[in-house]
Order: C-alpha cells, then sequence, then structure tokens
C-alpha cells in the first residue's frame, strides 16, 4: 500500500513536471493541467526547504486536507469556489477547476481606478464592495473562516451582462471551520488591512462592504464587535486620543 | 552636504549617531541591561538614559572629529517606544538644537530602521520585514507611503523571545535574543509548538503561553533540553516570518528582501529567509548588528532624509509619542 502511494505521488509530480507554472503563491506552485479532458489548476504545496521537515509536513497535511474541506463546505452552500476533481494528499496536489475568463478583483479595482477619476471610480466599484460583503457573510454563515482574504483571492468573472457580479473565492490554503467570533473578526481584519494597503484611499469603497457584510448576514454583530477589538489589540494602537 | 546627528532611546538601547550625506561618521551606543529574568522598565531604562546620554554625545562628536558647529541637523526619535525613554532623549535632543541654533526633526523610529537598511545594502523598493522587541511588521511602499500588509495581531516576534528567556533565566548581556540564538544552535529535537499565521499576520501569544506553561515541566522531565527549546521557538517563529514576507512578495509581486529591526540580525532567520529568496527566484538584503539594533545613526539617516526634502519639527511639535505607525508618515523624499 504503502509502495503504491509513492508510485502514484511520483506519477503526480512527474505530470507536473511538463505542465507550466502559472505562478508561485507563498506556499505552492500553480499549475495549468487538462484533467481528463477539463481545464484546471493544480496547486502543489511543495516541501519549503526553510522550514524544519517536521513542522513542514505538518503544515502541508493539515492545510491541504483543511483547504478541501473548507471549499466543499463552501460548494454545499452555494458560495462560488472552485470545484475539485482531484486530490493527492501524498505529494499535496489539488487538482480544481480553473475559471476561464476571470480577473482578480485586485486588478479589476486597479484598473478602474486608472480607467476613471477617483470618485467616480469608487462609485462604480460600489456594487463590487457590496457583493463581496454579501459573499462574506454568506460564507461565515457556514462558519467556513478563509484565513487569507486579500483582492487576490477573489476572482471576477467576465459576463455578458456587467450588472451580473460572478464573484468566486479562491486560496482556501489558511482556511478553517470555526463558528467563533473572534476568528470572524480577524478574517475581517486580515481583509482590511491587505484592501487597504493594497488599494490605497479605498477607506469608503471598504466601509461599503462592511455595510453589506452587516445587512446581509443575521450574526453580524459578534463579529463586528470582534474586529474593533482586534484592531485595538497589540501593537497597532495609533495614539490618536 | 548636511551633516546631521541622530539621537535615539525609544527602548532599552540609546545612541546617538552623525551621518554625512550617508557617511556614518560615528554612530555610539548603549544598552541598559537587566538581571536574567527580569525585563526593562520605563522609569530605570530612562535613569540609565539620563546617566550616559551626555557622556555619549561628547563621544560621538570626538569620533567624527566635530564640533557643533559643523552639526546642520538634529533628529530625534518621536516614537514609537516607551515614553519615560523617549522623553530623556527628546530632551537633550531639544536643547542642544536651541543651544546650537539647528533646525530639529522628529522622526519615527520604524521608518529610521527602513532608511538605514536601504543605506547600508542598496536595495531598491524591497518588501520589507520589520522585526524587533516592540514590532513586527511586513511593510512594503507604495504612493508616498510604507504600507503594513502583515504584522503581529498580539506581541512583537522580539517581546515573545525575551520573555521565553525570561522563563529559562537566559542572560539578557549583550541581549536574550542573541543568547537564545547561540543555544539554539545546539538544540536538536524539535518540539512541536503552536503555530498561527493568518493571511500576512501573525499571532505569537499563543505560543508564548504554550511554552510558558510546558518549558518548566519538559525540562523537569528530561523530555528535552533548554536548547531544544530555544531551537524549536526560533525554528516556529522564524517560519511564520518567511511566510508571511514570502505572502507579502507574492501578493505584490517583488523580487527583494529587506529584513531591519534587531531580531533581523539573527543569522537563522537571515539563513531561513535567503533559502525562501533562492526557491522564487529573489535577493535577501540584510544588515548586521550595528546597524540592525537601534542606532543613533538611523535617526540620522532618515532625519537627514526629512531634512532634505524640507520637513523640520518646531519646538511646540518637538513632543514624543508612544504609538505611531509606520503608515502615518507621508514619505516625502521617495518617488
Amino acid at each position: 500500500m504503502e509502495v503504491n502511494k509513492k508510485e502514484e505521488s511520483m506519477a503526480v509530480s512527474g505530470f507536473l513536471l511538463k505542465e507550466r507554472v502559472l505562478r508561485q503563491g507563498a506556499e505552492a506552485r500553480v499549475y495549468r493541467a487538462s484533467f481528463l479532458g477539463r481545464s484546471s489548476v493544480v496547486k502543489e504545496r511543495f516541501s519549503k526547504k526553510y522550514r524544519h521537515p517536521v513542522l513542514d509536513r505538518r503544515l502541508s497535511d493539515r492545510r491541504t486536507l483543511q483547504e478541501v474541506r473548507c471549499i466543499l463546505r463552501c460548494r454545499r452552500a452555494g458560495i462560488p469556489t472552485p470545484a475539485v476533481y482531484f486530490v493527492d494528499y501524498t505529494s499535496h496536489c489539488i487538482f480544481m477547476e480553473d475559471i476561464v475568463d476571470s480577473v482578480t478583483v485586485r486588478d479589476h479595482i486597479a484598473s478602474t481606478q486608472r480607467r476613471s477619476d477617483p470618485s467616480s471610480a469608487l462609485e462604480q466599484l460600489v456594487p463590487l464592495a457590496a457583493k463581496v460583503g454579501r459573499v462574506l457573510a454568506q460564507m461565515h454563515q457556514e462558519d467556513v473562516v478563509h484565513g487569507d482574504l486579500t483582492t487576490s483571492n477573489m476572482l471576477l468573472r467576465k459576463s455578458q451582462d456587467p450588472a451580473e457580479l460572478g464573484l468566486v473565492l479562491i486560496d482556501f490554503g489558511l482556511s478553517s471551520v470555526s463558528a467563533l467570533p473572534e476568528d470572524k473578526g480577524v478574517d475581517l481584519y486580515v481583509l482590511e488591512k491587505a484592501f487597504l494597503s493594497t488599494h490605497p484611499n479605498t477607506e469608503r469603497l471598504f466601509q461599503e462592504l462592511l455595510n453589506s457584510y452587516v445587512a446581509s448576514s443575521k450574526k453580524s454583530s459578534p463579529v463586528i464587535k470582534k474586529l474593533d477589538e482586534v484592531r485595538l489589540r497589540g501593537r497597532k494602537r495609533s495614539m490618536v486620543g | 552636504m548636511p551633516v546631521v546627528i541622530g539621537f535615539e532611546g525609544s527602548a532599552n538601547k540609546i545612541g546617538i549617531g552623525i551621518l554625512r550625506d550617508g557617511e556614518v561618521l560615528s554612530n555610539p551606543r548603549r544598552t541598559y541591561i537587566t538581571p536574567p529574568g527580569q525585563g526593562f522598565l520605563p522609569s530605570e531604562t530612562a535613569r540609565h538614559h539620563r546617566s550616559v546620554i551626555l557622556c555619549l554625545l561628547q563621544e560621538a562628536l570626538d569620533q567624527a572629529a566635530l564640533g557643533p558647529a559643523d552639526i546642520d541637523c538634529v533628529a530625534y526619535t518621536k516614537g514609537p517606544g516607551m515614553g519615560a525613554p523617549l522623553v530623556t532623549v527628546a530632551l537633550v535632543a531639544r536643547t542642544v538644537a536651541q543651544l546650537w541654533g539647528v533646525p530639529l526633526v522628529g522622526v519615527n523610529h520604524c521608518i529610521g530602521h527602513i532608511e538605514m537598511g536601504r543605506l547600508i545594502t542598496r536595495a531598491h523598493n524591497p518588501t520589507l520585514l520589520y522585526v524587533s522587541g516592540g514590532n513586527t511588521q511586513v511593510i512594503s511602499y507604495s504612493e508616498r507611503r510604507y504600507r503594513i500588509f502583515g504584522e503581529t495581531i498580539d506581541i512583537a516576534v522580539g517581546n515573545c523571545l525575551d520573555r521565553f528567556a525570561r522563563v529559562l533565566k537566559i542572560s539578557n548581556d549583550p541581549s536574550p535574543g542573541y543568547n537564545i540564538e547561540l543555544m539554539a544552535r545546539r538544540g536538536t529535537q524539535y518540539v512541536e509548538l503552536p503555530y498561527t499565521v493568518k493571511g500576512m499576520d501573525v499571532s505569537f501569544s499563543g505560543i508564548l503561553s504554550f511554552i510558558e506553561e510546558a518549558a518548566n515541566k519538559m525540562l523537569a522531565s528530561s523530555q528535552c533540553t533548554a536548547e531544544d527549546l530555544c531551537f524549536s521557538l526560533q525554528e516556529t517563529l522564524f517560519s511564520m516570518l518567511v511566510e508571511i514576507t514570502e505572502r507579502a512578495m507574492a501578493h505584490c509581486g517583488s523580487k527583494e528582501v529587506l529584513i531591519v529591526g534587531g531580531v533581523g540580525c539573527n543569522l537563522r532567520l537571515q539563513e531561513m529567509m535567503g533559502v525562501m529568496c533562492e526557491e522564487r527566484g529573489a535577493k535577501l538584503f540584510a544588515t548586521d548588528e550595528r546597524f540592525c539594533i537601534d542606532n543613533g545613526a538611523m535617526i540620522a539617516q532618515a532625519g537627514w532624509e526629512m531634512f532634505r526634502s524640507g520637513q523640520v519639527t518646531k519646538l511646540k511639535d518637538s513632543w514624543i509619542t508612544q504609538r505611531y505607525r509606520t503608515d502615518e508618515v507621508e514619505v516625502t523624499w521617495r518617488d
């Protein structure tokens, strides 16, 4: 059994060798490949040489498992995420649906800001911010905590009808299942910082996102309370007042 | 060709440095060292700084072979840091600026680290990891601000190391972090510890509580040695730091990393960061203890940049602040 497993995972890495690396994230290489005739992306958590082998193994095992688990949980609840086709837990590879014809929300915001003047760009982006807030509220209702919310980890399908926003959440590599408002509050805090540092002068847009989050979820008030707490915690307080 | 003198004393180090256009003319420093098992308290640290600051100022001028008439600008740390030590140093800086009739510039301590790192390494536009006793931040520059992409959501990495050192009564001379680094080199067994990364943010308080609770029990039952604990703690903390730095690089599309701050002179951290950089075709920049650890030259360098771009601090604005975020400063000296 052990031998079989090894051979199989060697087959997977051999297969990946021939494919094109799309990008290298913080803990995985992402390839574009064909899986039984479907266009797919493969996320390979390769061994990180900088960390201790015991720690490396523990993180890769746990994160691969959590990622698949949380994607499935979201999909069951109707939250758009890529379909998982195949998982190899030995080589830590996940084969999933390629969201073709899409841009990251990050690029979309940047290009909208380039195209128009600041205030009208913000105006155009309000529906998107509201949509992100709604989808995140729904995800938190399902007790999925994404763990790495950034505008790079959200895709927008290009569609005929621009009013219809096809938002897809991706990269559940640090996700977990938790019902605690604390974890959800930190999830939003992580997004807030990534959002505002990536997209300068969009405080109003992020506020729209939060408003929509609050309006879309019955369980939101303890989460927002935690978010306020996390903002004030530790070293990141500013000396105002 | 302005000559700038910088005063730093936001924590247990006090330093005065003199710079002329990127050239360090002098940079003496003193450290307030407490007995093993004890941290440094604000009032006692301030008393230490008061007792050495004038000798240090004389030393800085003598080593640079300059007199007060040669100084064009006085820079001091405005914050963040401990209140009493900051006040002590600001008072002396304010006084000499008036005695010598030169302008005063209040510098953000974090910006001092960043600008000194950039000066020494010549890194162009790196992703910055700023790690010290009071701060843990992953920073990237854009549109006139050093923007914080990731940071600790509770205690700083250096604080976690220092407090662990107190549990094991590791010596604070020359610094607890350095002694942990030396002990970690002799550790062999990896003890599993909590690992908490949230996107580009990290949390260290859980690890500290775990190890504070477990350390003495594990040592008493000979499950592991103190060296093993130092080794495991470093491996875990630094893996988290390298991971969030890499995530920020992937997010920003950056190919350079610069490590600054006191913990940044840890060779194991530099080694791990180097391996990560190699894996993704990026370049690592780091400095040694002279410039990583708090010093006066870094304040002089940031002050020089600010002074050059027309920023001065009026006497009535020359106060200090314990909380002063890196991204509050408008960077007027970079494109």
